[in-house]
This record gives C-alpha cells, structure tokens and sequence, in this order.
C-alpha cells in the first residue's frame, strides 16, 4: 500500500484513499480533476505565448498586410523581411554588427564574471585570512545595487577614464559586483573541510586542489552562473544605451528600439521588420532558457538555499 | 583550510579592482555629487548643503513616488498570485509536467526591451491587435493619450514577464514539502483547499517572503526598459518611475547635482530592501 500511496500521491488527487479498494475510484475522479487542470493550464499556456506568436506572424508578412487586418496565419515575406533587415535600413545598424556586439557582450560579461568571481570566492571559501570581511561586505552591499541605482554616477567615471563606446566600458561596470561571488560561495561552503586539509597533508597545493578537486566537482554551480550572465549581458538595455551610443557599437536590443522609431518614418509604418528584428533579438536568451532550464532554475534558486 | 596569507589576497585582487573602480568609487563620487551645485555654466561647483535632496524631495519627484509604489505594489500581488496559483496546478499534474514548466518560464528570458517593443506593437493605437480587439469589445484604446492606459499596459507587460520568475521559485519551493506532511494531512480529512491554505502555503513561508523582496526590486529598478519602450515616462508623468526621473534629470536635463541626490535616494531605498532579504535569507523558517 505503501508503494502505491507513493506512486500516486504527487498528483495529489482530490480524495484521501486508505486502502487498494478505492484506488480505481480515486484514479477515475482524478483523471477528470486532471483533464479540467490540463485544459486551464494549455489555456493560460497559450495566453502567455499569444504576445510571441503574433510577433512572428507579424515578421512573416509586409508591413502593408496590417493594414488590411490582423494576420493570424504566418504569411511568405519572412526572407524578403530578412533580406531587407540584412541589407539595412539608412540610420540603423547593420543587424550583422548588432549581433555581433551583442554576443561579444553577452560572452563577454559570462566569461569575466566566471574569471573574477571563481578565484574569489575560492579564497573566502578554502582560505583563513583577515581581508575575508572584506570581500564578504563587498557582497553584502553589491548584491543589491543593480547598475540601475548606480548608473548616473557609473556613467561620470566610464567617461573619465575614456571607456565611452568601447567594449571595456560596456563591460566593465556590468561585472562590478559580488553577486556570482555569492552564488558560488554557496556552493563552495558545502564541500567538507577535510577534503582541502587531506589534500594540504598530501601535498597539493591550494591551486591544484582547485584545478583539479574544486572545478570539476563545481560543474553544475559553474553552468548556471554562465547561463545566468550570458542572459544578464545579452538583455541589458540601460547601459548600452548610455555607454555604446554610436551606430558602430549597438547591441541588437539597442537596435530593436531604434528601428521602432526608423519604422515609424516610413509612409506605411515597417512593424513586420522591427517584429522580425525582436523576434532575432529574443530567440538567443530564450533558447539559452529552455534548453538548459535545469541549470537556469539552480542558478536562480541558489541565492536563497 | 589553507594556511597561506598573501595567495588568498592576490586571488580576490581582479575582483576587488574591478569593483573598486566601478561600484565604489562611483558610488563615493555620486554621493559627493549630491551634495553640490553646479553653477549656471556647469563649469564649476560649489557645496550645497542639503539643497539637492530638498530639490529633489519636491514636485515631480514624489509623483514618481507614488507611480512607483503602486506599480511595485500592483506587478508584485498580480505576479506573485499567478505564479502561485500556476506552480499549485503544475505540481498537481501528472503528465507533461516539464512541458508545462517551460511553457512558463520562458517569458522571463526575453529582453525588457524587446518585450516592450513587442506590447508596444500589439498595443499600437491604429494596427496593434490588441488595440483591435479593445476597440472591437468598445475601449476607445490610445495609450499615448490616456495616462491610465499608458500605466496598465507596463504593469500588464511586466506581470507578463515576473509571473514566469515568481513561477519557478513557488515550483522549486512547493517540491521542497515533504510527502508526507501533505498525506497527513489528507489522512485526517482535510480537504484540498483546507490543505493549502493550513499546511502548503505556511510551508512556503521563506520561498513567498524572498520573491516579494525580488518582485520589488524587479519593480524598482528592473523597469526601465520597458517605460523607454513604450511610453518614455508619459503621458504626463503617469509611467515615470524613480529610476526614470533620475534617467531624466541626470541624463536628459543634464543637472548633476540632482540626480546625484536621487541616486543616493535610491541607494537607501536598495539598502533598506537589502538588508530585509538578509534577514530572509539567514533566518531559517521552518514552522515547525
């Protein structure tokens, strides 16, 4: 009874049951309690995804279609639009360009967060030492400041030091925070103490033993970092906008909002390109999402476990 | 435990500069900022006192305020419920339970700014679908004109993207309840919704207690993007939020020592909120 009990009970049906017996019973009511579930949920599913699929409906077909109604079917202008986004619309940034900036923004913010934050939260995490209160009031008063609160005086020092429009000064002050330190700390702190006291006795050295022991073992922590940052950089919008104002320099989210005004310039307003051109800025971070959701969901949680 | 003493410092050095350089002294210098005055020319400044913060504590910077209050108390309660009740049912289900999952969660990847730029098109006055159907069912739907308008269609974009957010936190904090507690429960009679309410949802307490603190800070500060899209602050200061005002009086308007004080204001208001997500995070709830 037991067994069953557990292969049943997480779908928590809507009747208590205490015995075989009632087990058909029970499963008969709760396939129609399930069936009512399924349907609300493929309902709501659907809601949720409307925004999305009107976006690339829209991004098949010409500008003039909307004029006569809403498509509701995706139309036969989706290479023609791409085409024309490709080729460049005077004023915009080439999409190439803009995807490029892009990624190299993205892995950019990934891979220096990945390159600062290890070896720091390694030394707080496997090393006694005075300057530990440091770093730990460092993440203390990061972890909150988004570079949406500090922008404005971000801004004075990047123009400064002369980082406006170059990747180091879109970079740079993205990475400016303890948050993956935290992330990783988190994780480092589960590791048993004796497992770096076995390896001192043994004679490895605290940068084997991270190579070597502390790396591999991090695998699962050090993906969902990644997959946070790559999405963190690939979405920022403020501080491109501040930092990367020239044409040159456009992230492909930068360039969304620049066609919107482009298109409104046209006498039948472009919406089926700026559609296309979301839908080519969205589908990286999405895809990034579903593909490796497991490692999404862990990064996210980890802040509070 | 390693026993060296410089190796651990030379490890945190990159990133100990790198947020020296961008975090603290940023900091430090905007709050310096804040308490001077450029003159007419912006060539030199002198110290202000207080005259900044009381600049900034008048006129339109409380109507944004307000407007961020209750869009943060609006998009908070709208996507903390949904998501709930969305975690609730997809838990329950048997099969396609990841499908589900996904379904859900994917909304959150897309960029603030595209997302906007995509409401922004569904809503447009003459051709959005959106738009359509309101006038179809007898809303007269111009956004651009009616503040009210302008300020739902935010809210709804961004409940639209924290839902998925406040998804993933209530799934991972409703697996996290024992079996049993919950058969009990069910053993002692307890109907569904009794169920919920006395054991499911008190369980979930710290989970509940840490996404208000994130849905508010996604409100906060999370939003600019999606007000530059669609509406730039208008019509008539109804979307503009903290950290727009500050965006455009810093950036826009070119006054300094304003902005410097607005962004000290913000740095209290993050502090505040910080140092409530601490007590969350370190306090073990367990009702038990």
């Amino acid at each position: 009874m037991m067994t069953a009990d557990r292969r049943d009970q997480p779908e928590v049906g809507p009747a208590p049951a205490l015995g075989p017996p009632k087990l058909t019973r029970r499963v008969r009511r709760g396939s129609g309690a399930s069936t009512v579930r399924h349907v609300g949920l493929a309902l709501v599913a659907a809601l949720f995804a409307l925004p999305l699929y009107l976006c690339a409906v829209v991004a098949t077909h010409s500008a003039s279609d909307l004029l006569r109604g809403v498509p509701i079917l995706p139309g036969g202008q989706i290479w023609a639009n791409l085409s024309t986004l490709v080729k460049g619309i005077p004023d915009t940034p080439k999409l190439v360009s803009m995807l490029v900036n892009s990624a190299v923004m993205a892995l950019g913010v990934t891979v220096l967060k990945l390159a600062l934050s290890i070896p720091a939260a390694y030394a707080v995490s496997f090393f006694r030492f005075r300057g530990r209160m440091v770093m730990f009031a460092l993440i203390f008063v990061t972890l909150m400041m988004p570079i949406e609160v500090r922008f404005f005086p971000t801004y004075a020092v990047t123009a400064n030091l002369g980082l406006l429009n170059t990747q180091t000064g879109l970079i740079l002050p993205l990475v400016a925070s303890a948050t993956a330190v935290f992330l990783l700390r988190q994780f480092f702190r589960t590791f048993p103490l004796e497992l770096a006291d076995a390896a001192r006795l043994d004679g490895v050295g605290p940068m084997r033993f991270l190579v070597a022991i502390v790396l591999p073992l991090s695998r699962p922590v050090l993906a969902a970092v990644a997959v946070l940052e790559f999405i963190y950089g690939w979405n920022q919008y403020l501080w491109p906008l501040l930092v990367a104002s020239s044409l040159k320099r456009a992230t492909v989210v930068i360039g969304v909002k620049g066609l919107i005004g482009a298109a409104q310039s046209f006498a039948v307003p472009q919406w089926d390109l700026v559609m296309l051109l979301a839908l080519v800025a969205l589908i990286p971070p999405v895809l990034v999402v579903v593909v490796m959701q497991r490692w999404f969901v862990r990064g996210l949680m980890s802040g509070i476990s | 435990m390693f026993p060296q003493r410089l190796l651990p410092f030379v490890l945190m050095l990159p990133e100990l500069a790198v947020v020296g350089v961008f975090f603290l002294w940023p900091s430090v210098e905007g709050a310096l900022e804040s308490l001077r005055e450029s003159n007419a020319f912006g060539l030199g400044s002198r110290f202000a006192g207080l005259a900044n913060f009381r600049a900034a504590l008048s006129g339109g910077y409380l109507q944004a305020l307000e407007v961020t209050i209750i869009f943060t108390v609006i998009t908070t309660v709208a996507s903390m419920g949904l998501g709930l009740v969305l975690a609730v049912q997809v838990e329950q289900v048997g099969r396609f339970k990841s499908l589900y999952r996904t379904l859900f969660v994917w909304s959150y990847a897309v960029p603030g700014a595209v997302a906007g730029s995509i409401w922004l098109f569904l809503f447009e006055p003459h051709v959005g679908p959106g738009a359509r159907f309101l006038g179809a069912v007898g809303i007269h739907w111009n956004f651009a004109l009616s503040g009210t308008q302008a300020f739902v269609l935010i809210c709804a974009m961004t409940v639209w993207q924290q839902t998925a957010y406040d998804f993933v936190f209530f799934s991972a904090g409703l697996q996290a309840i024992p079996l049993d507690v919950v058969e009990a429960a069910m053993v002692d009679g307890a109907g569904p919704l009794r169920r919920f309410w006395r054991i499911v949802f008190p369980l979930l307490g710290p989970t509940t207690l840490f996404v208000v603190v994130m849905d508010v800070l996604a409100a906060l500060f999370g939003s600019f993007a999606v007000i530059d899209v669609i509406s730039q602050g208008g019509p008539g200061g109804s979307t503009t939020t903290l950290v727009y005002a500050l965006y455009r009086d810093g950036f826009q308007n070119g006054d300094v020592g304003l902005a410097g004080a607005e962004t000290v204001l913000l740095f209290a208001i993050a502090g505040i909120l910080l140092a409530i997500q601490f007590r969350v995070i370190n306090k073990k709830v367990h009702y038990r």
